[in-house]
C-alpha cells in the first residue's frame, strides 16, 4: 500500500486538526485528496493497511457519540493503529477530575493522537496547548466538527467533481451546529455559495457578516440549491424553545417529496445525522435516490484516516509554530 | 507614629483642585499641612522623596470580593487587603457574597474584626440587601448599618426582584445609605460566557447580550427616580447603558454608576478566540464600539467612577473549559496600571480626573472617609510611579488568586507606597 499512496506533502506541517476556519485552501485540498486516495486504496474503507502500525489513537469522548467515535476507531484500525476508548460517564471526570487532567493521564499511557469530543467550544484548543501528542477535534460544542465538514465536502466533490460555483444550503439549527460552522469555512474557501436557512431564532442575522446568505424561507431558495445539508434540531443544546412546535418546524423546513419535486433534478440531499425522520427529512427523501447520507458515513472513515495519517507525518516540532487559535 | 513628609512629588488632589509639586506633612495619622514651612516640621519626621511620582489620595474600591468566610481558597480578608495596598487602594468595600453571606450583624462584625487584625487597608462592608442573598425579603438593613455596613447589595447577583429593590430603596432613605445593584436580567444571560456578537457566533459560545444589562439599567433608573433612593449601578459595559444613564442624569435622577477596568481596556471579545478562561469575566470583554462609548462616558463624567471588579477565583477553578470555569479576575493590582496604560498615557484622561474617579467620587458615593488630602483628613495616601513598565504575572500578585486577563501584558505605572492613617503599610522596593 505504501507504494501506491504518495508521501504526505512537505507543506503539511500541522500536528492538530482543530477546525476548518484556520486551514488554507491547499490544506483542505490535501486532506480531501488524501481521503480520496485512502478510500480507493482500502477498497471503499473496507480493507486494512499498516501505515500507522504501532501507533495508538485515544478516543476521549466527553459527550455521547456513536457514529463519530466508531468512525474514528475504524479509521485508526484500518491504518493499523491501536485504539483506546474513553467515555466520561463513570470515569474520573464524573468524580470531579477536569477533562484536561483526564486527557493528560491518558496521554501519559503513550498515545499518538487524542480524538476529543466535548460539549464546550474550545476544549480541543486547550488540549492542544496542554498535550504533546496530536489533537483531533471530533466536535466541540456548537463550535466546529472539522472531519464532519470534510466528509460532507468530500461527498459533494465526489458527486459534482468540484465545489467552486455550487450553491449549498445548510438548513436547520444553525445556531447550535458545529457541522454548520465547519461546513461554512470549508465550502466558502473552496468557492461555494453558502445559504443558511432556518427559523430566525436559529439563524441569527449576524451570520451575514461571514459573507453567507441567510434565508428564512426554504421554498424560496430551493430552486437555486445544488446541495441541501439538513441539520438536526439540537434540542439538547437549546435553553429556550426556538419555535412553537416540531410540527410547525417540519411544515416550514422538512425536506419532503413535494419539495423534492420543486428542486433541481440533480440536487444532493445530505444530513450529518442522526436524522430525525419526519422532522428535518421525510423517510422517502432520506431513503430516496438523491440522498447521499450513507455515503457520507463511508467517507467519514476515509477523511479520518487521512487526518490521522497526515497529522502523524507532520514534523514533530510543528506544533510550536502552528497557530491553534483562529 | 512617625510623622511623614512626602516631598518633591506631584500632588494631585481633585478635592482641593491641586495639581502641582508640593509636599505633604502627615502627623498623628492625619494630613497636617500642604507645603509646611521647614520650621513647622517635627524633629523626627521621616522623609519620602516622591520625585517623578504622583502623590494622591489613596484609591477607593467600591466592590471587592474578599471571599472570606467560606471561600478562603480564592481570597482572604488579609490577602485581599494586601493586594489592595499593592494596587494603591487604601480603602475597599467588600462584597457580601461569602459563605455564609454577610446578612447578619455578626457577619459584619466578623469581617470588620478580621480586617482590623490584618492591618492592611481600610475595609468596609457592603452587607446583603436580602436575607441569605436570596433576593426575596429585605435583610435587617438597619441592624446591619448599626454593625457598620456602609451599603447594601446582593451582587454579584443582580436584584431581580423589582419589588424588593423598590422597597429597599425607600427603606434606605432613612438610613441614608446607598444600594449597589449589578444591572443584569439573568433570564437573558442564561449560560452565556462572553459578549454576544459576531465572535460568539463564530465560536459557538453562548453569548451575554447587551440587552440583559440595558433592560436592568432601565428598570433601576426608573426605581431610583420613583423612590429618590441612593442607587449605585455598576458595572456598566454597554453603549446603550451609558446612554440611559446620561439621559437620567440630565433629568436629575440621583444615581451614580461605575465601570470596571476591563471595559475600558484595549481587550475585546476577540480575546475569547483563545478559549482561555482568564478572559471569562463579567461584564464580558465587549467590542470596540462599547469600549469607546464607555471610555467617553468615564471622561465626561456620565460614569462616576472606576471599580476594580476584583473577583478572585482559585487557580483550580479557572483551569477548566469555558462552561465550567467561573467568571472572575483579580484586578486590585492591575487597575491603576491598566487605567494609566489605556486611558492616561494615550491622553484620554488626566491624572486629576483619574484620581477623581478612583478616589474622590468613590468616597463620596460610599460615604466613607478618604478621597481627599485636605488638612485634618485621614492620611490615606498613594504614591504612584506612572512610568514603571512591568509585565503582569498573576503568580507574583499579593492576591491568593492569579487569574487576570492582563496576564503577560505590559502595563505602565504602579503604586510605590500605600499609606493608611499615616502609616506606610505598603512600600514597593525596586
Amino acid at each position: 500500500m505504501s507504494q501506491t499512496l504518495p508521501e504526505p506533502p512537505s507543506s503539511w506541517n500541522r500536528r492538530h486538526l482543530l477546525g476548518l476556519q484556520d486551514l488554507s485552501v491547499d490544506e483542505l485540498r490535501t486532506l480531501l485528496d488524501t481521503a480520496q486516495q485512502l478510500k480507493e486504496a482500502t477498497n471503499n474503507c473496507r480493507e486494512k493497511l499498516s501505515l500507522l502500525a504501532g501507533k495508538t489513537c485515544a478516543n476521549l469522548f466527553f459527550e455521547n457519540s456513536t457514529r463519530t467515535r466508531n468512525s474514528f476507531s475504524l479509521a485508526a484500525k484500518r491504518l493499523g493503529a491501536d485504539t483506546v476508548e474513553f467515555s466520561s460517564s463513570g470515569s474520573s471526570v464524573a468524580k470531579g477530575e477536569t477533562f484536561i487532567d483526564t486527557a493528560k493521564t491518558i496521554e501519559a499511557m503513550g498515545v499518538d493522537w487524542v480524538v476529543t469530543r466535548h460539549q464546550t467550544p474550545g476544549t480541543p484548543h486547550l488540549l492542544a496547548r496542554e498535550l504533546s501528542c496530536s489533537v483531533l477535534n471530533a466536535g466541540d460544542g456548537p463550535h466546529e466538527h472539522p472531519t464532519q465538514g470534510l466528509l460532507d465536502i468530500l461527498t459533494i466533490r465526489q458527486h459534482r467533481g468540484n465545489i467552486d460555483g455550487l450553491t449549498v444550503a445548510l438548513v436547520g439549527d444553525i445556531a447550535h451546529s458545529r457541522t454548520a460552522r465547519s461546513n461554512i469555512w470549508g465550502l466558502k474557501k473552496l468557492g461555494a455559495h453558502v445559504i443558511l436557512c432556518g427559523p430566525s431564532t436559529l439563524v441569527s442575522h449576524r451570520w451575514r457578516e461571514l459573507d453567507v446568505e441567510v434565508a428564512y424561507n426554504l421554498d424560496e431558495i430551493l430552486p437555486r440549491c445544488d446541495v441541501l445539508n439538513l441539520l438536526r434540531i439540537q434540542f439538547e443544546r437549546q435553553t429556550t424553545r426556538p419555535f412553537p412546535s416540531v410540527h410547525e418546524y417540519a411544515n416550514l423546513y422538512a425536506m419532503n417529496t413535494d419539495r423534492m419535486r420543486r428542486s433541481k433534478s440533480d440536487i444532493l440531499i445530505m444530513a450529518p445525522g442522526p436524522i430525525n425522520r419526519g422532522v428535518e427529512i421525510t423517510p422517502e427523501v432520506a431513503d430516496g435516490p438523491h440522498s447521499v447520507i450513507l455515503e457520507q458515513v463511508t467517507n467519514g472513515i476515509a477523511v479520518r484516516m487521512a487526518a490521522l495519517w497526515l497529522l502523524a507525518n507532520a514534523p514533530h516540532n510543528s506544533s510550536t509554530s502552528e497557530p491553534i487559535v483562529h | 507614629m512617625t510623622p511623614l513628609l512626602i516631598e518633591n512629588g506631584r500632588l494631585v488632589d481633585p478635592s482641593q483642585s491641586i495639581d502641582r509639586v508640593a509636599r505633604v506633612l502627615v502627623t498623628g495619622g492625619l494630613i497636617a499641612a500642604i507645603n509646611p514651612d521647614d520650621g513647622d516640621l517635627p524633629p523626627n519626621v521621616r522623609r519620602i522623596d516622591a520625585r517623578g511620582r504622583i502623590v494622591a489620595p489613596g484609591l477607593i474600591d467600591l466592590g471587592t470580593e474578599l471571599r472570606e468566610p467560606g471561600r478562603e481558597e480564592d481570597e482572604t480578608i488579609e490577602t485581599g487587603g494586601n493586594a489592595a495596598l499593592a494596587g494603591g487602594f487604601t480603602t475597599i468595600l467588600c462584597a457580601a457574597n461569602t459563605y455564609p453571606p454577610i446578612d447578619s450583624p455578626g457577619a459584619v462584625e466578623f469581617v470588620r474584626q478580621k480586617a482590623q487584625r490584618a492591618r492592611t487597608c481600610r475595609i468596609h462592608v457592603i452587607a446583603c440587601l436580602s436575607r441569605g442573598r436570596e433576593g426575596v425579603d429585605m435583610a435587617e438593613l438597619s441592624l446591619l448599618a448599626e454593625a457598620g455596613a456602609v451599603g447594601f447589595s446582593d451582587a454579584p447577583r443582580p436584584t431581580s426582584n423589582s419589588a424588593l429593590l423598590k422597597k429597599a430603596l425607600e427603606y434606605c432613605h432613612m438610613l441614608d445609605l446607598p444600594i449597589y445593584d449589578l444591572p443584569l436580567v439573568p433570564e437573558l444571560t442564561g449560560t452565556g460566557v462572553m459578549h454576544e456578537g459576531r465572535v460568539s457566533t463564530i465560536l459557538g459560545l453562548q453569548g451575554l447580550p447587551t440587552e440583559a444589562e440595558d433592560l436592568a439599567v432601565t428598570r433601576d433608573l426608573r426605581l431610583a427616580e420613583a423612590t429618590g433612593g441612593r442607587l449605585h449601578i455598576g458595572p456598566i459595559s454597554t453603549l446603550q447603558g451609558v446612554e440611559l444613564i446620561k439621559r437620567a442624569k440630565q433629568r436629575g435622577i440621583n444615581i451614580s454608576a461605575s465601570v470596571w477596568p476591563q471595559t475600558l481596556s484595549s481587550m475585546t471579545d476577540k480575546e475569547l478566540e483563545s478559549f482561555d478562561a482568564r478572559f471569562k469575566v463579567r461584564p464580558p470583554l465587549r467590542n470596540e464600539r462599547h469600549i469607546e462609548v464607555c471610555r467617553e462616558a468615564l471622561i465626561d463624567g456620565t460614569i462616576d467612577c472606576i471599580s476594580t471588579g476584583h473577583t478572585p477565583r482559585a487557580r483550580e477553578k479557572k483551569v477548566n473549559d469555558l462552561d465550567l470555569a467561573p467568571f472572575g479576575m483579580v484586578s486590585l493590582e492591575t487597575t491603576l496600571a491598566s487605567i494609566n496604560t489605556d486611558m492616561i498615557r494615550p491622553g484620554l484622561l488626566s491624572w486629576p480626573d483619574a484620581i477623581t474617579r478612583l478616589s474622590t467620587r468613590p468616597a463620596e458615593i460610599a460615604g466613607v472617609p478618604g478621597g481627599s488630602l485636605k488638612p485634618g483628613s485621614p492620611a490615606d495616601i498613594v504614591i504612584i510611579d506612572p512610568d514603571i513598565a512591568w509585565t503582569v504575572r498573576g503568580d507574583a500578585f499579593q492576591s491568593r488568586s492569579n487569574s487576570t486577563p492582563w496576564e503577560g501584558k505590559q502595563l505602565f505605572g504602579q503604586a510605590t507606597h500605600a499609606i493608611v492613617g499615616g502609616e506606610v503599610r505598603f512600600e514597593r522596593h525596586a
